[in-house]
């Protein structure tokens, strides 16, 4: 499905798509997986957004090693964020994780590098093993894909791995986790680099896509959308951030136009339903519909 | 001696006062959140907005109901509040049962909701609203000039602070509230109406940001963005002073304010950032909290 998409639908609006499907995955291990909620995951997206921007423009780094250093960026800030925010418990998380993301907001907007409020304009995209064009929209479109699925992989891996089962222990029950004898701070803290780290991935693809970064990558309302897709989709399901994130880039894209500030409400109304109504998402709720017809409980 | 390290003293005064006033704010909404925390074992995301709601209904009833500040003072808070009874009996009270992220999320949408609302309705440019009479101009205190509203600010918000303490440190109806935040089952095999106390709770803690929001009015720019900017902020504070008590929470504020005012004679470059890092540094020495004891 993936291979033939672009030849039926704007390629633009599927990298866009897969670049926050991504970055949804990623928040995903830290809030379906591990339980804890990030509200300055755009902090990792942004930062690894214009460290690729810097670096392709200024330093005529290519396409792949930009990512690669915007991912590394992002990796650096997450272990920073991390041994920060792991000494808090529950509710404060939220709270220390934004107020860190809006101190990495501020510092994009007065640096010299970043471009202030213009941000970094004109990224050239390049070429990839000096061979493949990526100016061409259909070739980056499979250099994203080739992307989306690596970073899914790791996720998706990260989920089924003895680490993940302790991860999933420690949502669970934290204090049973310590007693058995985990350093849950330990866990914790690589479970929210390695999200870190695919956010970053994300965020680098995403200038590479849109050839340029701007604020808004850094600020709060991109760490909203992520928890709203990642929300609406089914959080702690494979595949709800992904339905998610497209779910909402294309409610994104088709309403921008129309409705201008509007958007705004309908997002805050979505968050609404989804806690009041909808709180497994809508993979979560499908699956349960699925096995309440088929008539097996899901393990 | 009129100056130090090279910044003259008004200056330097005119900028610690004008961080007291927002120290002020942090102080009153850093207590509501507290109140509500302490009651509903949520984090009110839409704080920020129910006090932008407060300065934009001010400036509503001036504008088209011809009701000047003083009614606004009034009426405001109550509006807000009786907004905030709506909020809390028809969507909030669903979600105490379950973990507490559910109930951040609802609000955060709610925030969302009414911030796209308002800036719908009155775009992001600032809503102007003048001083009233009796407190334009402003005193000389000899060492710099005090505008007569920013003293009214601090007296009334500190003066909001001592009530909000005295009457849960003081009166019987603050000591059930005390009691229920404790042992909320107990209370309720005692007699007291436990959910009507929530819901007064929370109308409380919300119309503490909508006075906020009245007080804030003429001296700031009324905008539809006022209050997610602040809020962000505030979580900072509460951070940093724990949600233990409410001392706590209303020194750390107007601390917070006047080190902010600090900042921008010395080093205006952080000051949008000064409050973020005394987070990070507290959170590194202190994990808990200046006044917190951990849940």
């Amino acid at each position: 499905m993936g291979l033939v998409a672009p030849f039926v639908v704007y390629p633009i609006f599927l990298m866009h798509a897969l670049c926050f499907a991504l970055f949804a995955c990623a928040f995903n291990l830290l809030l379906g997986y591990t339980g804890l909620l990030s509200f300055g995951h755009a902090a990792f997206f942004g930062a690894a957004a214009y460290t690729t921007g810097y670096t392709v423009k200024m330093m005529g780094l290519g396409p792949a090693a930009g990512i690669l250093a915007g991912t590394v960026a992002a990796m650096v800030l997450g272990s920073v964020f991390g041994m920060l925010v792991i000494r808090r418990q529950g509710i404060y998380f939220a709270m220390i994780t934004l107020a860190l993301a809006q101190l990495v907001y501020f510092f994009f907007l007065q640096s010299s590098f970043t471009g202030g409020e213009d941000g970094i304009q004109g990224i050239p995209r390049g070429h990839f093993l000096w061979i493949i064009n990526l100016g061409d929209d259909r070739k980056l479109y499979y250099f994203v894909l080739a992307i989306f699925l690596v970073g899914f992989v790791v996720i998706h891996r990260t989920i089924h791995s003895p680490f993940g089962q302790v991860l999933n222990a420690i949502r669970e029950n934290e204090p049973r986790a310590v007693s058995l004898g985990y350093d849950v701070n330990k866990y914790k803290l690589q479970a929210f680099v390695i999200s870190a780290a695919l956010s970053g991935l994300a965020g680098a693809t995403y200038a590479i896509v849109f050839t340029f970064v701007t604020l808004t990558s850094a600020d709060w309302h991109t760490s909203g959308d992520v928890v709203l897709m990642t929300l609406l989709g089914g959080m702690g399901t494979v595949f709800g951030p992904i339905v998610g994130a497209f779910a909402l880039v294309s409610l994104q894209s088709q309403l921008a136009d129309k409705v201008g500030s509007f958007v705004t409400v309908i997002m805050g109304g979505m968050f609404i339903v989804c806690v009041l109504l909808l709180r497994n998402g809508i993979v979560g709720e499908l699956s349960g519909l699925y096995y309440r017809v088929v008539g097996r409980r899901p393990d | 001696m009129n100056q130090v390290f090279g910044v003259p003293l008004p200056a330097l005064f005119g900028q610690l006062m004008l961080g007291l006033v927002s120290g002020c704010f942090y102080a009153m909404l850093s207590l509501g959140l507290a109140i509500i925390f302490g009651m509903l074992n949520i984090i009110n995301f839409a704080h920020g907005a129910l006090y932008m709601m407060g300065a934009v209904f001010t400036w509503i009833a001036l504008e088209q109901f011809g009701l000047g500040y003083w009614w606004a003072l009034l009426l405001v808070p109550l509006v807000v509040a009786l907004f905030g009874v709506v909020v809390e009996r028809t969507m909030l009270h669903r979600l105490y049962k379950l973990d507490n992220l559910y109930g951040l999320l609802l609000t955060f949408g709610i925030a969302l909701v009414m911030e796209g609302f308002f800036r719908q309705r009155y775009g992001v440019s600032g809503l102007p609203y003048s001083i009233p009479d009796r407190f334009a101009g402003a005193f000389n205190l000899g060492f710099m000039f005090l505008p007569k509203y920013r003293a009214w600010v601090i007296f009334a918000s500190l003066a909001t602070c001592f009530a909000t303490w005295f009457v849960i440190e003081r009166t019987p109806m603050g000591a059930y509230l005390r009691a229920a935040t404790e042992n909320p089952k107990l209370v309720q095999a005692f007699g007291i109406n436990v959910p009507v106390m929530i819901t007064l709770t929370y109308a409380i803690g919300v119309g503490l940001a909508g006075l906020a929001g009245v007080l804030a009015a003429p001296a700031t720019q009324i905008s539809p963005l006022m209050g997610s900017n602040l809020i962000i902020v505030v979580f900072a504070v509460v951070v940093i002073g724990g949600m233990g008590s409410i001392l706590g929470s209303v020194v750390t504020g107007l601390a917070l304010g006047l080190i902010e005012g600090l900042t921008k004679v010395f080093y205006s470059q952080a000051a949008n950032t000064v409050v973020f890092l005394i987070m990070a540094l507290v959170l590194l020495v202190r994990p808990s909290g200046l006044f917190g004891k951990e849940r």
